[in-house]
């Protein structure tokens, strides 16, 4: 009789639902997981040795590329860390700004996995759905930073510049006409402000949409309940983090745990799943986006009412404004001095962590008193789950992978780094 | 006009005027058809389009009107790679084992009262048999290109089938226990009357059976696992391209039509008009007002076209069944249902019962 052998399948790099460059040598009995190894590396750019070589304001633009779905979050948490160690804070009002946009980039990542997520087990009418609020969000990133996506926005000692007083709007083509340029333009006649306060209202209709195509959708549930299954304390051995850890029944929010910026001065509740499994991760997402949406209609509220400076009055860290580097001698030297040499960090090291769309985003940054980091090291929560790959898809089917790819909700700028 | 081709050819030999009329009867027949599958395909992506707040392809021609023919030109030129390692009989003969059934089926659809090919009482057993075969091309396709992708999606095509085809089968015994004939023909004339007379209405649930049968028979959405683009990329079609690859889909839309069409014929009283005991009867024959209102094969091809929009519709909502989910249904909650039925339908017949059958 034939030697019986598993089947040997490699699944990605190029595969439609390996979500970038994953590649997964799969051993199948039939269509049953026997043994799923991961392999990574294929996306690594070195970002942690690169920011050894450069003054620190360089590296922020490498961590918006880090996770390319959530960037602004992936910047708060390395602002964080030059900032605790140059014992600065940011102005209150900087701080609300980046809340505001740390939940309106909660909510671009969200839309993509929902989208992502949707897409790998067959439903593809939500993404597209999905990305068209990824559009509006991705216009207010454009109208604060200039970027649709590496936005380079928050600066140690607060954000780049203050919100907008207009949106960029659209102009007439080839393809549209006047009219349906008005109809486009229609929310984009008032400040930032205005825009974003427009979209919270809109938007939980939009999220009630994707649900009714899911949440009660027979053929959605029998793909993802009780698909990779994850218990608690497994949960917490293998370093899960954010919704995944949420998912297993978990309150764990480093929002709520280690209020970071004003997170302790906003409404909201965090979501926890029971089972563990991909349907409950897949709600405790969806609330997510829900809270998020309250989040950012807290902070329109408190910006509106509060204006004052986006970013500290202390050159020897933030560059002074251009006009005044124009007619000052003092400001011209630091101007000078920060766009060359930057600033020292003193000696020492800081770990920080902030709350990212996908858990757990770290920043472990060593100095030894120049004007380079010592050392970075940046925990990307995406690494630890795709490392419980192989646990959570033994004895799953080939599409059950597919879905638990899809809720581990696996960036590999970040996982690769 | 047949009378009129085979006088003209009355030069001819007996036998070679036959072949000669048989020809041109399949040429009317599949001509249109391919047309079909052409702009179904634009349909689909239009239709798929809009639901999604998109437009779809609107390029190339007015509307996008010309898309089709330009895929087809496409297709055409590009170069048809055999893979080094495939079994390359065995590969080219996928694509024309799929083909062929789906082409072959139509012999016996009946388009109007006695408007078909081949006029046999048997023909609903034909289509069985015809549309059972081509799996054996996506079977063969997916064993032959020796890529372990393939292999799977040809396994599960399988494993699909063999929990299908059953369900399917038994939802037409329902519909030949109702007409009394196996002729497909016979079988629409059998739903004449009124709407409540169409066979949709006795056989509600062996009608949504074989619907949902007919989806997963042509592989679509939800149940396309044996493609399956985000888990095993294309299935069993992933080392095919040019032609190759677009003779899968010239039978899968084919396919789609055929499933359409045999719904509306088998329990949407086919080309019957809904208006029949509804508006007096003067109304439904003379005049154009009768042409329109009374039946033929406008209405056989509008019902068929509300099938095939279910199609696109289903595709656009629903994400995909596992393998293993789609046996499960097939065995644990279509063949039960389908037997309890049949039982059902038998005692109505053997009852008399009405108003379908006093």
């Amino acid at each position: 009789m034939a030697e019986i052998r598993n089947y040997t399948l490699n699944f990605g790099p190029q595969h439609p639902s390996a979500h970038g460059v994953l590649r997964l040598v799969l051993e199948l009995d039939g269509e049953t997981i026997e043994r799923a190894d991961p392999h990574i590396g294929l996306l690594h750019r070195a970002t942690e040795k690169l920011a050894e070589t450069k003054p620190y304001n360089s590296s922020i633009p490498y961590m918006d590329r880090l996770d390319y779905v959530s960037m602004m979050c992936n910047e708060h948490g390395y602002v964080l860390a030059l900032e605790k160690m140059l014992g600065i804070t940011a102005p209150e009002r900087a701080q609300y700004i980046r809340v505001m946009f740390d939940e309106i980039t909660r909510i671009l990542n969200h839309c993509m996995w929902l989208g992502a997520h949707a897409l790998d087990i067959g439903a593809m009418t939500v993404f597209l759905y999905a990305f068209r609020e990824r559009e509006d969000l991705m216009d207010a990133y454009e109208a604060v930073s200039g970027a649709r996506l590496h936005a380079a926005y928050y600066r140690p000692g607060g954000v780049y510049r203050d919100l907008p007083d207009s949106m960029p709007k659209y102009e007439p083509s080839k393809w549209h006409n006047q009219k349906e340029v008005d109809r486009l333009n229609e929310n984009r006649q008032g400040s930032l402000l205005d825009f974003i306060e427009d979209f919270t209202r809109r938007f939980p209709t939009y999220i009630d949409e994707y649900e009714t195509l899911l949440t009660d959708n027979r053929i959605w549930k029998q793909r993802t309940v009780g698909i990779g299954v994850v218990s608690p304390e497994r949960a917490l051995q293998m370093g899960f983090s954010g919704p995944m850890i949420r998912g297993s029944g978990i309150e764990w929010d480093l929002r709520k745990k280690q209020p970071y910026a004003v997170y302790d001065k906003v409404d909201f509740d965090i979501p926890v799943g029971v089972n563990g499994d991909c349907y409950d991760r897949y709600l405790v997402r969806i609330e997510e986006m829900r809270q998020s949406n309250r989040i950012i209609k807290q902070c329109v509220d408190w910006l509106r009412n509060n204006p004052g400076p986006v970013m500290l009055d202390d050159h020897k860290h933030v560059p002074p404004k251009r006009e005044e580097m124009k007619s000052n001698m003092e400001s011209l030297i630091h101007h000078f001095k920060l766009f060359t040499e930057g600033y020292s960090l003193p000696e020492g090291e800081v770990y920080t962590a902030v709350e990212h769309p996908k858990g757990e985003f770290g920043i472990y940054l060593v100095s030894d008193g120049a004007n380079k980091p010592y050392r970075l090291k940046i925990r990307a929560p995406g690494f630890a789950h795709l490392a419980a790959l192989d646990e959570m898809s033994r004895g799953h089917m080939l599409a059950d992978v597919v879905a638990i790819i899809g809720t581990q909700d696996i960036v590999f700028g970040e996982v690769d780094r | 006009m047949l009378e009129a081709i085979q006088s003209a050819l009355s030069f001819l030999p007996d036998g070679l005027v036959t072949l000669l009329i048989i020809l041109l009867k399949i040429f009317a027949l599949l001509l249109p058809l391919l047309g079909a599958v052409a702009y179904l395909t634009l349909a689909e992506r239009k239709v798929i389009g809009y639901i999604q707040i998109r437009i779809g392809p609107n390029r190339v021609g007015p509307r996008g009107l010309l898309q089709p023919i330009a895929d087809a030109v496409k297709l055409l030129f590009k170069e048809t790679i055999l893979p080094t390692n495939a079994n390359l009989f065995l590969f080219i003969l996928g694509p024309i084992l799929t083909i062929g059934p789906a082409m072959a089926a139509w012999a016996v659809v009946p388009f109007d009262d006695g408007l078909v090919i081949a006029d046999i009482d048997a023909s609903l057993l034909y289509i069985l048999a015809m549309t059972s075969l081509g799996v054996y091309g996506i079977i063969i396709a997916g064993w032959a290109s020796n890529s372990k992708y393939a292999f799977l999606g040809a396994l599960r095509s399988a494993a699909q089938i063999v929990s299908y085809e059953i369900a399917m089968g038994f939802a037409l015994v329902g519909v030949l226990l109702a007409a009394g004939s196996l002729n497909l023909g016979e079988i629409v004339t059998a739903q004449q009357g009124s709407v409540v007379q169409w066979f949709m209405w006795p056989l509600l649930p062996l009608f949504l059976i074989y619907f949902i049968s007919g989806l997963a028979e042509t592989n679509r959405a939800p149940f396309d696992v044996a493609e399956g683009e985000s888990e095993i990329v294309a299935g069993f079609h992933v080392e095919y391209s040019a032609m190759t690859f677009s003779v899968f889909f010239l039978a899968e839309y084919a396919n789609i039509i055929l499933i359409s069409l045999l719904t509306s014929a088998m329990f949407l009283g086919g080309w019957l008009s809904p208006f029949e005991g509804i508006l007096p009867e003067s109304m439904l024959t003379g005049g154009a007002l009768g042409l329109l209102l009374g039946s033929g094969i406008h209405w056989l091809l509008l019902k068929t076209a509300f099938f095939m929009f279910l199609f696109l519709w289903i595709r656009a909502t629903y994400p995909r069944y596992r393998y293993d989910q789609i046996m499960r249904l097939g065995w644990k909650v279509f063949i039960p249902i389908t037997i309890v039925w049949l039982l059902v339908v038998a005692a109505m017949v053997v009852g008399n019962v009405g108003p379908w059958f006093d």
